[in-house]
């Protein structure tokens, strides 16, 4: 089992979901978790404006998404994320965010006490 | 001025006086929440604070002896007093003021709003760095000090302003110039924020922009009380007809100065902002203040054209010169008050003839007579009275307070707890 973390610009969260919802809809393996986070990369932040001036902010909002999954599932998800999350067409572009996997050592669902990969 | 309850009450007129002074009135929250929104996220309570608070302060000072500064037997024309008008005590609920067909009550409770106001412009100046103790004196000192005499000099009958035929319908120097010049000059007693001693490009991003979008709403709508209730000060003895110029030149003011803001900054940015829109709104309700009852609609919409273009330009100049004027109440109601007192002398068609329609510079003349006294008057007392706070109590709070936000270190309260349930 694996914890896959995705950061994605906020915009980008619709078209994110819609992608993992054709992969993952199967068998009803579809959860996710999304919230609000502040932070920056390589882009430093984008530019905002205030009577005129030009501002960048230190830290820009992004989304985060946390998915856990069966291994077999890994590598669609993270397909399905970056087809989703990337703008301009195929290029890309700086500030389009990142992926992170990790292993997942155990997952309970609270209802029934399942454990392992049928609790995903 | 000593008036008996000769003339009978006008139930027109005294009907719009009620609703306008409520409607100037809603221009204070309306403040809060313009000015409010444009601050971080931890300072938003104690920049609303210093609107709501100037209800608290002033209302009380208005009516104690604000009034009779302002409206008394005049002393020489340069201030007011009469010992009955102290806490309003012999003031009969019959009577009515002066020639108006309106009860003084309703009159004092009119002006006493741009009394309030006055001072809460000033604040968006010192956002985010202001001790609240010396902003509730230094308020209560400068409505007592520099605003009634101001009053006194442009609105009363025996006032040197008013004698001289100086022009100012609702405002634009006792309100505007008044709150701008003096912003400016305790900006630059109090010093800039933290973040920006010694550079000029530090992120100090708004927290709420929605808020300022309403604010800059509740204030056009107010405004209409404001310049539109003013017309009673002119008309003799019932409003009505300069009423409806008032009205229609406010809102010719703000639509154009609007669109001129929106359009000067698409232009020099590259972008047309929510917050500039807003900022114009206010750039021109500001400048067709003194104008309001004066000029026509369509001089309106060039006076409003150029205090959008002006008001921008003098935003851009303050980042220039690097003085920390938070909310830019210097750029928008000094500069925009300037403009609209001095263009008053020149667009003016009733009840003199400016220089556009006669070509007789007298108007103009006077109307930069009654800026420069505005702007010297309240330039100095204005100084006199922040540094006397200032050696008094501090006029800032202390560089770790500042850090935390005014909010939590003066307020002990958040504004925002979004993310709990």
């Amino acid at each position: 089992m694996k914890l896959i973390v995705a950061i994605v610009r906020p915009e980008r969260l619709d078209a994110v979901q819609e992608e993992l919802q054709r992969v993952l809809d199967e068998e009803d393996r579809y959860r996710l978790t999304v919230d609000s986070v502040e932070g920056h990369g390589a882009q430093a932040g984008e530019v905002e404006l205030f009577r005129g001036r030009a501002i960048r902010p230190r830290l820009v909002p992004r989304t985060r998404i946390t998915i856990a999954v069966n291994d077999s599932y890994v590598d669609r998800t993270i397909d399905a994320i970056v087809r989703g999350a990337r703008t301009e067409g195929a290029a890309g572009a700086v500030g389009d965010g990142k992926i992170f996997v990790q292993p997942l050592e155990e997952v309970v669902r609270i209802r029934t006490g399942e454990r392992g990969e049928r609790a995903i | 001025m000593e008036s008996t309850s000769s003339v009978a009450i006008d139930a027109g007129s005294t009907a719009w006086m009620l609703v306008s002074s409520a409607l100037v009135l809603l221009m204070v929250p309306g403040l809060a929440l313009f000015y409010g929104g444009m601050v971080r996220r931890k300072n938003i309570l104690s920049t609303m604070m210093h609107s709501f608070v100037a209800m608290a302060v002033i209302g009380v000072q208005w009516i104690s002896i604000g009034y009779c500064l302002a409206f008394g037997s005049s002393w020489h024309g340069v201030v007011g007093f009469d010992p009955s008008l102290v806490a309003l005590q012999g003031v009969d609920h019959l009577k009515t003021y002066g020639d108006k067909r309106i009860p003084e009550l309703v009159f004092i409770m009119f002006q006493g709003k741009f009394a309030i106001i006055t001072p809460a412009l000033i604040s968006g100046a010192l956002a985010e760095r202001l001790r609240l103790r010396s902003y509730l004196v230094f308020i209560a000192l400068w409505a007592t000090v520099v605003y009634a005499p101001l009053a006194h000099w442009v609105w009363a009958a025996d006032g040197w302003l008013f004698k001289l035929g100086v022009l100012d319908f609702a405002g634009g120097t006792v309100v505007h110039i008044a709150a701008g010049v003096s912003a400016l000059v305790l900006a630059l007693l109090l010093g800039p924020r933290r973040e920006l001693r010694g550079r000029a490009a530090a992120v100090l991003l708004p927290n709420n922009l929605p808020l300022t979008l309403t604010g800059a709403g509740l204030l056009w709508f107010g405004w209409f009380g404001f310049n539109a209730g003013s017309a009673v000060a002119v008309e003799t003895p019932v409003a009505g007809a300069v009423a409806g110029l008032a009205f229609a030149t406010t809102q010719a003011a703000a639509a154009a100065a609007a669109l001129s803001w929106m359009l000067v900054e698409r232009w020099h940015s590259g972008k047309a902002t929510t917050l500039g829109i807003a900022s114009g709104i206010v750039a021109g309700l500001v400048a067709v203040t003194p104008a309001a009852g004066h000029i026509s609609p369509a001089a309106a919409l060039v006076l409003g054209v150029l205090s959008g273009v002006v008001c921008y330009g003098a935003v851009q100049w303050k980042h220039r010169v690097g003085v920390d004027d938070t909310l830019d109440a210097f750029a928008v109601h000094g500069v925009g008050g300037l403009l609209g007192a001095v263009l008053t002398g020149v667009l003016c068609v009733t009840p003199v003839a400016g220089l556009l329609a006669s070509g007789d510079p007298t108007q103009l003349g006077k109307q930069l007579v009654g800026v420069l006294a505005a702007v010297v008057w309240s330039g100095l007392g204005t100084f006199a009275l922040g540094k006397l706070v200032d050696k008094l109590w501090g006029l800032r709070v202390s560089d770790q307070q500042e850090r935390d936000g005014l909010d939590i270190s003066t307020h002990g309260e958040r504004g925002y707890h979004l993310e709990q349930a």
